[in-house]
């Protein structure tokens, strides 16, 4: 490997030009035009069962081709979570069931010619119900007689403690040290409750996929997915089908922070499509992508956290209560980084405990949602040390400096990882000087009676799943010794198709236009986990670096026969093989490529698969200015500081607008973003005008730099980034209102209203 | 339904059409083959299906078809010289990510260039406050576009 030239390099995504241009590259600009319209009834109940469905009128509609009901689909339960198989969230799903459990859940499906065919068939299905009691409240839903799951076909595959009869997901508890004796030992000990909310990951691409049969009778799949392999072995067990009778096939995705690493649109053309033999599809609509998705898992958290009078934090015990709704998706996992993301950010520690329980209530179903429990439960612990510092009268951010995790530490709740990089001591630094904290520490109150005050909080995340994802590249050269690159992983935006572009490039000495990537296809492009668990460019990036090694190796020996020397004596430069002690002698790439296809016994080509046994977590601080006016508890951000370790950034444009972009999904959810039902369990956040996203005009400055460490088992010594950039807004902005007016929020988003209350209430 | 017959301008091609009273401007042009054009939401919040009618910016997802009749509409197709050099300045700072709503803004951008004079920044984001981003948390767009704009000259 020689200098490098792309790594570290601002490159253009190589999507760019089509993206700006407006070129037809998404599901649905690419399904053939006579697809059948395929949409879903939803129940309106949020919880009944079916007694009676008659479709016979919705049939007799004009250009309507079927209609589906639960008596119509296969009945091996599955779930819809794109997780590596054996999947940890339960088999609870069928594609249509008799039980509806949330408002919106699928009832029928219908396909017709056209939509206006379908719409109107919609209205026409007669379905009665016997409505049920419904268990709305997640506090109330474990042991509850009211069972979201009755059902004996429910499974779970993994010993995650799961449980249908006691409504529960998963449940479970974990600990290390001695954690009552600590607690014993401290001078200080608070316990504080936080809540947060479902939010909506609202890309601005929904849900949609479109089915048809190819030339072998096989089912292919195109869809908005980050996870192309496991929507293939979902659908293969939703509809019964052999696993080879499908391909899944992902074009552009407009965007999916964890959406769509959830199958929810998938299963409904796929059997439409397998029931009728013609091409179909399905196009959420943004009613239904918040309605019937995967939003993030509303959780309370309760804290308890030790320390000494001179702020050293002893131990923590935290409990998490999650609300995977109504069917399981991400509920046993999402769970788990709820302790293991934050507990570890500090280093001093001598014990923790963390017990959990994950309910099903009948709510929308919950999903993955960048941070994925990380998120939750970093808002909790950073802001119970920001009450803690409080409580000791200790500044925020020396708080953090005392007991923050260090390079070279053993992180006992983080699967007694060593943190083998970490620059986090330099983000808090590098932070506490962007923001000015030392001079803004004290809230100041300006002429026009509102409030400035500053708040920080820190976060890490992980980089993949460690001893579970699996990244694969296939790098083969061909014509003119040009290479083409096969991966798995899926560009979401995010721009993973360049940066690995950029690694391969480095590694095989070339110009980035020398490499074709292609992504991803299952039938083409080789295993991978797909993009989630900000895994791409640490898992699937080392499997490029190990892959372009590899190829290395079959250049020089192809080359060196060409020479008729030996390889121990030949070198290649990216240009062409030559013989070390006399470079005039050479072959070039291009000979070295049309040789591998003439009289060739060997493929020049590598494939190669990486798994991680750890995931270097990236970390970071955030800190936020606001100006709260106490008048109304309007509360405006007017400054955003953040310092990333994400390791080496592969493209530091395009990591830097990841966490632009990530902090201001956080910042929507501090202050706005919530799914609110009523008591019936109707969901009123069902548009972009109840359910508020970030706009320009509610952003003012954002700024990013970086403190980068260099991870050893890293390509190029790069971590992640994509997620753990959402973490801090949350707590950093409760602890600057909690600062300004001294009401603490504990329950999102902090909004006028609850400032307002607080501040009565004092 | 009765079809409506309409005549009106796409792209700089006369054409003319007979259209269902009931279709919205969105997915007609979609059905024409003007694929830029896109659908991000039901209630006119996201700003992604915006298009040029007599050269100001409408939402196509809240106007009927029948009322581009006697109009000029244009779509991000028919503006491709200078969707390309406005999408280089926001991939310079990798602000288009993962595209949808870029034809959009871009339209929106095109639009606002012609009708105000060396924007504030907080011109700039009241303009094109109705064109939502998911991915990019705004700010890397607004470095693109001011740095369009100082290419034009064109920016305060």
């Amino acid at each position: 490997m020689n200098a490098k030239k792309y790594v570290g390099a601002g490159v253009v995504k190589s999507d760019a030009k089509a993206l700006t241009t407006g070129k037809p590259v998404y599901t649905d600009d690419l399904a053939p035009a006579d697809c059948l319209i395929v949409k879903v009834l939803r129940s309106p109940h949020a919880h009944a069962l079916i007694t009676n469905i008659n479709t016979n009128i919705a049939m007799k509609v004009p250009g309507i081709v079927c209609v589906l009901t639960y008596e119509d689909v296969p009945q091996c339960r599955f779930t819809m979570a794109g997780q590596t198989y054996p999947e940890p969230s339960p088999y609870d799903r069928l594609i249509l069931d008799r039980r509806v459990r949330f408002v919106g859940d699928a009832v029928a499906i219908v396909a017709g010619e056209t939509e206006q065919a379908v719409d109107k068939a919609l209205k026409l299905i007669k379905v009665e119900y016997k409505v049920l009691e419904p268990v709305l409240d997640m506090r109330k839903a474990k042991d509850n007689k009211i069972l979201v799951h009755p059902e004996e076909s429910w499974k779970s595959l993994c010993p995650v403690g799961a449980d249908n009869m006691r409504n529960l997901c998963a449940s479970g508890s974990d600990s290390h040290g001695d954690v009552d004796g600590t607690f014993a030992k401290c001078d200080v000990v608070i316990e504080r409750t936080y809540r947060t909310k479902q939010n909506q990951q609202a890309m601005m691409e929904t849900f949609r996929t479109y089915t048809q049969l190819d030339t072998y009778g096989r089912l292919n799949v195109i869809s908005s997915t980050q996870v192309p392999f496991h929507v293939r072995r979902i659908l293969s067990h939703a509809l019964d089908i052999p696993k080879t009778q499908i391909r899944v096939i992902k074009p552009r995705l407009g965007g999916g922070f964890g959406a769509k690493q959830t199958v929810v649109t998938e299963v409904y053309p796929a059997i439409v499509t397998l029931k009728t033999g013609r091409p179909a599809k399905i196009v959420y609509s943004r009613y239904e992508s918040m309605i019937a998705s995967s939003p993030r898992h509303s959780m309370e958290l309760t804290v308890r956290m030790g320390a000494t009078n001179d702020g050293i934090i002893k131990v923590i015990d935290l409990y998490t209560l999650s609300n995977t709704g109504a069917f399981g998706e991400h509920g046993p996992t999402t769970v788990g980084l709820s302790a293991h993301k934050p507990i570890p950010l500090y280093g001093k520690q001598e014990a923790f405990r963390f017990t959990w329980d994950v309910v099903y209530t009948n709510t929308l179903s919950a999903g993955a949602y960048r941070g994925y429990g990380a998120t939750q439960g970093i808002f909790a612990v950073e802001s119970t040390v920001n009450e803690l510092a409080e409580i000791l009268n200790i500044d925020p951010v020396k708080m953090r400096e005392i007991n923050l995790v260090r390079e070279g530490q053993v992180m006992h709740a983080y699967y007694g990882e060593t943190a083998t990089s970490c620059a986090l001591d330099r983000c808090v630094e590098r932070v506490k000087n962007m923001i000015d904290w030392d001079k803004k520490a004290k809230p100041i109150t300006l002429p026009n009676g509102k409030i400035r005050a500053v708040g920080i909080a820190m976060a890490m995340q992980g980089s993949g799943i460690s001893n579970v994802d699996v990244g694969s590249v296939t790098i083969r050269m061909g014509d003119d010794g040009d290479y083409n690159m096969l991966i798995g992983c899926t560009d979401m935006g995010t721009g993973c198709d360049t940066i690995l572009a950029q690694m391969a490039a480095d590694c095989l000495d070339c110009d980035m236009k020398n490499i074709a990537v292609y992504a991803s296809d299952t039938d083409v492009s080789p295993y991978d986990s797909g993009s989630y668990a900000s895994a791409t460019t640490y898992v699937t990036g080392m499997a490029c670096v190990k892959a372009c090694e590899e190829l290395r190796n079959k250049i020089l020996l192809t080359g060196a026969e060409m020479l008729k020397v030996n390889v121990d004596d030949v070198d290649f430069d990216g240009q062409k093989v030559y013989v070390v002690a006399d470079p005039e002698k050479f072959v070039t790439r291009k000979q070295v490529g049309y040789k591998g296809q003439c009289f060739s016994n060997r493929e020049l080509a590598a494939t190669v698969s990486h798994s991680s046994p750890t995931s270097p977590p990236p970390f970071m601080a955030g800190a936020a200015e606001i100006e709260l006016d106490p008048e109304t508890g309007k509360v405006e951000l007017v400054d955003y500081c953040a310092a990333v370790d994400c390791g080496t950034p592969i493209n530091p444009n395009l990591a830097r607008v990841q966490t632009e972009g990530g902090l201001v999904q956080g910042i929507g959810m501090a202050l706005y973003e919530d799914i609110i039902y009523d008591e019936k369990g109707v969901n009123y956040s069902n548009s972009f005008m109840q359910y508020k996203i970030p706009s320009r005009l509610d952003i003012n400055k954002v700024r990013v730099e970086f403190e980068s460490s260099y991870e050893p088992s890293g390509p190029f010594g790069a971590k992640s980034i994509g997620e753990v950039v959402i973490n801090t807004p949350s707590p950093a902005i409760a602890a600057a209102v909690a600062t300004a007016c001294g009401v603490r929020i504990r329950e999102l988003p902090i909004t006028a209203e609850k400032i307002v209350i607080g501040l009565k209430n004092k | 339904m009765a079809k409506i017959l309409i005549s009106f301008t796409l792209n700089g091609k006369k054409i003319e059409d007979a259209v269902s009273p009931d279709q919205p401007l969105l997915e007609y042009l979609r059905e024409k083959g003007c694929k830029s054009v896109k659908r991000g939401c039901e209630t006119s919040n996201c700003g992604l299906c915006t298009v040029l009618m007599d050269n100001k910016p409408i939402l196509s997802c809240t106007m009927l078809a029948v009322r581009a009749d006697g109009h000029n509409i244009i779509t991000l197709e028919g503006k491709q010289q200078q969707a390309e050099e406005i999408g280089s300045y926001l991939a310079k700072e990798g602000a288009e990510q993962c595209g949808f709503c870029s034809p959009g803004l871009i339209m929106n951008i095109i639009a606002m260039k012609d009708e105000l004079k060396n924007p504030s920044e907080d011109e700039i984001r009241e303009y094109l406050s109705g064109n939502l981003c998911r991915c990019t948390g705004y700010v890397s767009q607004l470095r693109a576009i001011k740095a369009y704009l100082v290419s034009k000259e064109d920016c305060q």
